[in-house]
């Protein structure tokens, strides 16, 4: 570490306990960019995120989301571009930007041998919390999390909610700046997912921060100020959730024909509109027809002209408001498909607990 | 010293796991009560004469206990720096290694915490000394408890080195086949070196755990002739620790 770096670290750990100022953006990524063995991962990425934001990275999973985190926290070093977090460079001032952040990552980083007053109190001391200030805060923010009862008890004796509630409270031990959550809500019940959020709205109130969340659901999505839709690497719509929505155009009609593009050259042709075919679940599980995806000013008028002047076979018919999911359909012509993600995070867990059971022999 | 905090915190940390779990600490001196009264007393009552030694022959147990000493710093020493691999399953590595901390101090740590936590096992073997027939006065035991801690700490150095290289828990096998056990049979632990052939005597000189024997067999057993003076066997433990902890601190490093 430089002295540089040495003196920033001890700006960052002194201004830790002062409420961020105001004004700047916490977050600056310039054409931030990484390559693995000729394959990139994060693509020319730049974008700004301020003060006290609730800002969401979305895209499927492999779209470069954790590898963007990993650089904004120092963990992988950026192939090209720039990114400064709370004034200070990732690339060479690792440890003034490590003292700014909290970190939540997507699999569990606690340890489960310890109790979880232990781990606050771990946290506290490797992040330079002074030692009058370690006990009151970690009363304080087990408090925010509901986990003041067990406080005491070996972290091994935790539900997945809980541990995921414990490390956010860590995360916010030594008052960083930005909180970064990597998928904070995978793998966890829908009631969890929803206190998981209560949270985060909780602690920017309380905590003036900035929290930089990424995800692959999008209802938890529209919980962001702004959101980034991440594709392939690349930031394919930086906007509010309502935006973005309203950006996709009115109504989003969903239809199931017999022959869709039959369906689809013909509302082409008789009312100028384009449609997305979305193939029919190879799962069979769903009702059978390709699915046909419009997207119209006002699906109420439009729906009864439709169905008078068509000639191929309709099967069904659903009319909505647009969701982040069309906003994510209608840029990239894909669907980020929450069940087969889940399926596979399903896999991972039990894979993730079967490690740990034979850990638990030794 | 600021630097250092890391270092302390993680020694603190793995002190706690370790007391805190007593089925380790006892049973991990399962192995060497094992060896020592079944093994040594089987062993000894087939020799005949027992091991040569300055005032009359000795018996087997009580040459073989000094090894035994050796053989428990190895393997706590070893095992306590594999839990790197556990922490790095587990997720908490991921956790130091973002914190505001050099990743030296983390490595340190881990090496400190390991030696600590393997001398505090050779030293409740010292516990069965007696029954081995090994008498010790307390000069001795002022001589053997930085003697354990420096052989622990080399040997240490070299299960975090080796637990870098470890990507998961299934290779341990390997380690404990290829590495330890070799290291503990060539150490001299078992049998004087003092008859073995060629190729044997050499191995056992490349043998780092061949001089922490020697040299705590030299504090307790003044009757066996010692291989390398006292002086020799401690100066190389150090040199050989120093090389440790500066390969296991950069490997470390380097992973992260």
């Amino acid at each position: 570490m430089n002295a540089l770096d040495k003196s920033a670290a001890a700006k960052a750990q002194a201004s830790a306990a002062r409420p961020p100022a105001s004004g700047g953006p916490v977050i600056e990524v310039e054409n931030l960019t990484r390559k693995f063995n000729g394959f990139t991962a994060v693509d020319e990425v730049s974008f700004k995120v301020g003060r006290k934001e609730i800002f969401g990275f979305l895209g499927p999973n492999g779209a470069g989301k954790t590898t963007t985190i990993s650089m904004l926290c120092t963990l992988l070093k950026p192939t090209s571009g720039r990114a400064i977090l709370n004034g200070f460079d990732v690339s060479s001032q690792q440890d003034a930007v490590r003292q700014s952040i909290g970190i939540v990552f997507q699999d569990p980083t606690l340890d489960d041998q310890l109790t979880a007053w232990e781990n606050l109190q771990v946290h506290a001391m490797l992040y330079n919390v002074p030692a009058s200030e370690r006990r009151p805060r970690a009363s304080r923010v087990l408090e925010m999390v509901g986990l003041v009862d067990r406080a005491g008890d070996r972290v091994e004796t935790y539900s997945g909610g809980m541990k995921r509630r414990l490390e956010i409270a860590r995360g916010l031990m030594h008052y960083p700046h930005v909180l970064f959550l990597d998928e904070p809500t995978l793998g966890l019940d829908p009631q969890t997912r929803s206190a998981i959020w209560e949270h985060v709205h909780e602690l920017r109130a309380e905590y003036d921060i900035t929290v930089f969340l990424t995800t692959h659901y999008m209802d938890e999505a529209e919980n962001c100020d702004r959101i980034a839709i991440i594709d392939t690497g690349k930031i394919v719509a930086l906007d509010t959730p309502g935006t973005l929505k309203h950006g996709v155009g009115g109504d989003i009609i969903t239809l199931r024909s017999a022959d869709a593009s039959a369906t689809a050259t013909e509302l082409k042709e008789k009312f100028d509109l384009t449609a997305t075919i979305q193939p029919a679940p190879a799962d069979t599980s769903g009702p059978a027809g390709d699915r046909i995806y419009l997207e119209v000013p006002s699906g109420r008028t439009v729906l009864p002209q439709i169905l008078k002047s068509t000639t191929t076979q309709i099967l069904s018919v659903t009319v909505r408001e647009p969701t982040l999911d069309d906003v994510f359909l209608s840029l990239t012509g894909k669907q980020i498909r929450d069940e087969s993600v889940d399926k596979m995070d399903a896999m991972k867990t039990r894979v993730r607990r079967r490690r740990s059971q034979r850990g638990m022999g030794h | 010293m600021k630097r250092f905090r890391a270092t302390y915190i993680i020694w603190l940390r793995d002190l706690k796991r370790h007391f805190r779990d007593r089925a380790r600490i006892f049973g991990s001196l399962a192995t060497p009560i094992i060896f020592i009264f079944i093994l040594g007393q089987g062993l000894g009552s087939s020799i005949s004469g027992g091991i040569p030694a300055a005032g009359g022959n000795l018996d087997y147990k009580t040459f073989m206990f000094p090894g035994i000493l050796g053989m428990t710093v190895l393997f706590a020493g070893v095992f306590s720096a594999v839990s790197i691999v556990w922490d790095r399953e587990f997720g908490f590595l991921k956790e130091m290694l973002v914190a505001p901390v050099p990743s030296w101090s983390i490595a340190l740590g881990k090496v400190i915490s390991g030696a600590t936590i393997a001398s505090f096992q050779g030293c409740l073997m010292l516990i069965l000394a007696p029954f081995a027939g090994v008498s010790l006065s307390p000069l001795m035991i002022v001589e053997l408890l930085p003697t354990l801690f420096l052989v622990s700490f080399s040997m240490t150095g070299m299960g975090v080195l080796v637990a870098t290289r470890l990507k998961s828990m299934q290779g341990f096998q390997m380690i404990m086949n290829f590495i330890m056990m070799p290291m503990f049979f060539l150490s001299g632990a078992m049998f004087p070196l003092a008859n073995a052939p060629t190729w044997m005597d050499i191995l056992s000189k490349l043998d780092p755990l061949t001089y922490g024997v020697d040299a705590l067999r030299s504090i307790m057993l003044t009757d066996v002739p010692s291989r390398y003076s006292f002086t020799t066997d401690i100066a190389l433990i150090v040199l050989i620790s120093a090389v440790m902890l500066t390969v296991a601190i950069s490997a470390f490093s380097r992973q992260s």
